[in-house]
């Protein structure tokens, strides 16, 4: 009797919570009245876009706001106490041994000069949990628990010699050491590879089942929230939109807000495209061979593979992808084609022209016909020019055209990407990221380029932003016949856009044809892993 | 890093839904953020320049002619500051030097930061041998103590305050050329300098449209603070007798004269002595101001 009162009593409750930003000199409220509780072994998913509160809210728990951030009202009940009103001081007691935090990126949040093994002893020596022995057993055991092999190697190990999803198990070592009563996981797996971010994901539902941990999970991934969310919290502007068991929420949802978020998510969603992959026209806009990319790498007594034998070839007004993890070379097969990088060996043909063999001044009149859009619009935008300044340039590197023929040309591909003339005279950093993207693309295309390289051109991107440039980029194609390479790491995002697709991994071309081939028919294992890895695939099946 | 961004996102948007007002209430933002030492700083730079244009304006005093009978008196309502061994007012002498001292600082950050930016430029941009032969020569400059450089460059090209102007010039070309550098090679890093040249730019013409307006914002930080310098340098240079001869009212000479009368006419040294390093930190603080606003 008593242990199922227990089991029902929730681990934290957040009631109508209330934070602020200081901003220049007043405070404005960024999330208001936020309310919802986590019971001991369940998951509660956050989800929403950024600027939707949902990391500020997770903070708030754990007592890490910003500086400028304040508690405005409301209360944080853990296991039934208040802890909103309690000082740094008192709060580092239970920090680490009844909260603990998984951050989000682990590349920046392991001090870089110590070992594995000190950092994950810090927690243990600050709770003052055994002597130096015990803790160094301790923290072997932990690090054999998240499944890193050889604990006691990684245990003397620097985290630079760790890969990411490394790093990320150390951190939830680091996370359960005390085994606390709450998890707070923020966007723990976004800056990881699908497979990756599957086993880390997994292996946090294991810990929670092992230690009936309670887990709120911080992420912008509606995916990822359907696969391990037993609730769903959908936050929009520092409101609630929606929240209820994570079947209910998926199947009725009641707030218009969380019916967009679902439609737009490219893992749940039904793919609509009609594929033009076999009626397009039978000219070819870009005919790789046999391409071979060797970098030097130890001062160049040794050579790296990054890419090898990759080929394809892509019909003019479709969209071929390139898809693969970090480090598979689907960006440098990109350099290549865009001619950033020359190839060892192998052909690469665009629009009739060998790229391979361009150079000086032939090499610059071949940038009119290819254009690359970078994966980050807050780089890829010079931060002192205007949006006009930006669009009118390649007119500028090309022959003398005047004045008003450029005003008009700009603000005909303004127009086109649909931006309101009022962004002309402003500076990057004074649009959204969004926004920004569609500039890219306006400079990409105002010398009306036959093919366009997206370079995980909207992996950036909040979901709704995502669908939205994803539809302008199907419109664009359909208006002016453009031919797509369309590098991404995202296999739902390839489902949507492309019509044939190359799956490389470590450099190697593993798989390639029609989406659908791909997609329901994978040529190789990988394939198949990276297909099963996709968030929200298992829920999409179920509904 | 990610954290600050999500949480500042919508206080960007809520700064956008009111375009209309923005204009105001930047006024009143600046308004409000007005920082009382930047403000001196800048009043010190203005009067200073304003001595330089028209000193006229200023005092009714010669700078160069002595008052018979009227030698070494103590600040008093005719004399502002006293006057020197020659009946001089020291006040007028000041205000008159101050076009020497400024004109050499101007000299001194022209010569520095036009030659020191474009070999920086040329080193970070080309690289290769002709980027290692430039950075090597600039180790080399570094390597030689500033007065002593200054000083051998002065007796290779003669006396005077143009000639000191010049040779502190050069003392800060390594520097220019250092910093200028490492900013170009961070610049040149940047996707948007890629996209130029992806767009078809020659590499004069991105050289010109991105590479040098983004990696200018801290040369010319440095500029202000080289500003300072070359005023305490020249100063120096005047005080040891390498820069303009007497009767020329420099801050530096008017500081070595005033020493011999030390303990009969402390104000004599006191006074050029205290513009002279007001001037100095106050271009500081207007350095650091500009150091701060970058993009």
């Amino acid at each position: 009797m008593t242990a199922a009162k227990a089991m029902d009593r929730p681990v934290l409750e957040i009631d109508n919570l209330v934070i602020a930003y200081k901003d220049q000199d007043a405070f404005h409220s960024v999330v208001h009245g936020v309310s919802f509780a986590v019971r001991p072994g369940e998951v509660v998913a956050l989800v929403g876009e950024s600027g939707s509160g949902k990391t500020t809210t997770a903070q708030a728990v754990i007592g890490l706001l910003a500086e400028n951030g304040r508690l405005e009202s409301g209360a944080i009940r853990l296991n039934g106490t208040d802890i909103s009103k309690w000082s740094q001081k008192q709060l580092d007691t239970i920090r680490g041994s009844k909260i603990s935090l998984i951050p989000q990126d682990p590349t920046s949040s392991l001090n870089p000069v110590k070992t594995i093994g000190e950092q994950v002893g810090e927690i243990l020596k600050i709770h003052g949990r055994g002597d130096k022995k015990a803790i160094e057993a301790r923290v072997t055991e932990l690090l054999a628990r998240v499944g890193l092999s050889h604990p006691e190697l990684r245990a003397r190990q620097y985290p630079h010699e760790l890969s990411g999803g490394m790093r990320q198990r150390v951190l939830i070592a680091i996370a359960i050491a005390l085994e606390p009563a709450l998890i707070i996981a923020d966007e723990p797996t976004s800056a990881l590879d699908v497979t990756v971010q599957k086993r880390i994901l997994d292996l946090i539902d294991d810990l929670r089942r092992e230690f009936n941990t309670a887990v709120l999970l911080v992420t912008h991934d509606l995916g990822v929230a359907a696969d391990r969310a037993n609730h769903l919290v959908v936050l929009q502007g520092g409101r609630i939109q929606e929240r209820g068991p994570t079947a209910e929420v998926l199947s009725a949802p009641r707030s218009p807000y969380t019916r967009k978020l679902l439609a737009d998510a490219p893992s749940l969603a039904k793919p609509q495209r009609v594929s033009k992959a076999n009626t397009g026209s039978d000219e070819y806009a870009i005919v790789v061979e046999n391409l071979v990319q060797d970098f030097p790498v130890k001062n160049g007594r040794e050579t790296f593979r990054a890419v090898d034998g990759v080929s394809f070839r892509v019909r003019k007004g479709t969209t071929h992808a390139i898809v693969g993890e970090s480090g598979s070379g689907k960006t440098t097969t990109a350099r290549n084609v865009v001619a950033f990088q020359k190839p060892t060996s192998g052909r690469i043909v665009v629009d009739g022209a060998d790229v391979t063999a361009l150079r000086g001044e032939n090499l610059r009149q071949f940038r009119r016909k290819i254009q690359l859009v970078y994966q980050n619009p807050f780089g890829s935008l010079d931060p002192l020019q205007s949006i006009f300044q930006i669009i009118e340039e390649p007119l500028l590197n090309f022959g003398r055209i005047a004045r008003e023929d450029r005003t008009r040309k700009v603000h005909d591909i303004l127009e086109r990407v649909g931006l309101p003339e009022s962004t002309l005279t402003r500076k990057p950093r004074a649009l959204s990221g969004g926004q920004r993207q569609r500039v890219a693309i306006a400079r990409a295309l105002v010398l009306d380029p036959q093919v366009l390289v997206l370079d995980e051109a909207v992996s950036a991107l909040d979901v709704t932003v995502q669908a939205q440039i994803l539809g302008l980029l199907d419109e664009l194609q359909q208006k002016l016949g453009l031919t797509y390479l369309f590098i991404s790491h995202d296999l739902a995002v390839v489902r949507q856009i492309a019509d044939t697709v190359s799956v490389l991994h470590d450099g190697r071309q593993v798989d390639s044809g029609t989406v659908e081939d791909v997609f329901l028919r994978p040529g190789s294992d990988y394939t198949r892993e990276l297909i099963d890895a996709i968030p929200g695939t298992k829920t999409f099946a179920l509904a | 890093m990610t954290s600050a961004h999500t949480t500042n996102q919508p206080l960007l948007q809520a700064n956008n839904g009111f375009l209309s007002k923005v204009s105001l209430s930047l006024v009143l933002r600046h308004l409000r953020r007005v920082q009382p030492g930047l403000v001196l700083a800048w009043s010190i730079i203005g009067i200073v320049t304003l001595w330089a244009i028209a000193p006229e304006f200023f005092t009714s005093q010669s700078s160069t002619v002595g008052v018979a009978g009227a030698q070494l008196r103590a600040p008093s309502a005719d004399h502002w500051l006293g006057t020197d061994a020659l009946g001089r007012d020291l006040f007028a002498r000041i205000v008159y030097g101050s076009v020497h001292s400024l004109s050499g600082a101007f000299i001194a950050v022209a010569v520095g930061l036009l030659i020191g930016t474009a070999l920086g430029l040329i080193a970070g941009s080309v690289r290769g041998a002709v980027g290692d032969i430039i950075m090597r020569v600039v180790d080399v400059l570094l390597s030689i103590p500033n007065l002593f450089l200054s000083l051998s460059i002065i007796v290779l090209l003669g006396f005077g305050t143009i000639n000191a102007a010049i040779a502190v010039g050069i003392t800060s070309i390594a520097r220019f050329a250092r910093l200028a550098r490492s900013e170009v090679i961070r610049v040149r890093q940047s996707d948007y300098v890629e996209a130029g040249f992806g767009s078809g730019g020659t590499f004069a013409s991105v050289l010109w449209r991105h590479i040098l307006p983004n990696s200018l914002t801290s040369v010319i930080a440095l500029a202000a603070l080289q500003f300072g310098f070359a005023i305490l340098t020249i100063s120096t240079l005047g005080f040891l007798g390498y820069g303009a001869p007497p009767p020329t009212p420099e801050w530096g000479l008017l500081i070595a004269e005033g020493r011999n009368y030390i303990a009969r006419a402390w104000w004599l040294t006191a006074a050029p002595g205290i513009v002279v390093i007001l001037v100095v930190l106050a271009a500081n603080r207007i350095s650091q101001s500009l150091g701060k606003a970058r993009p």
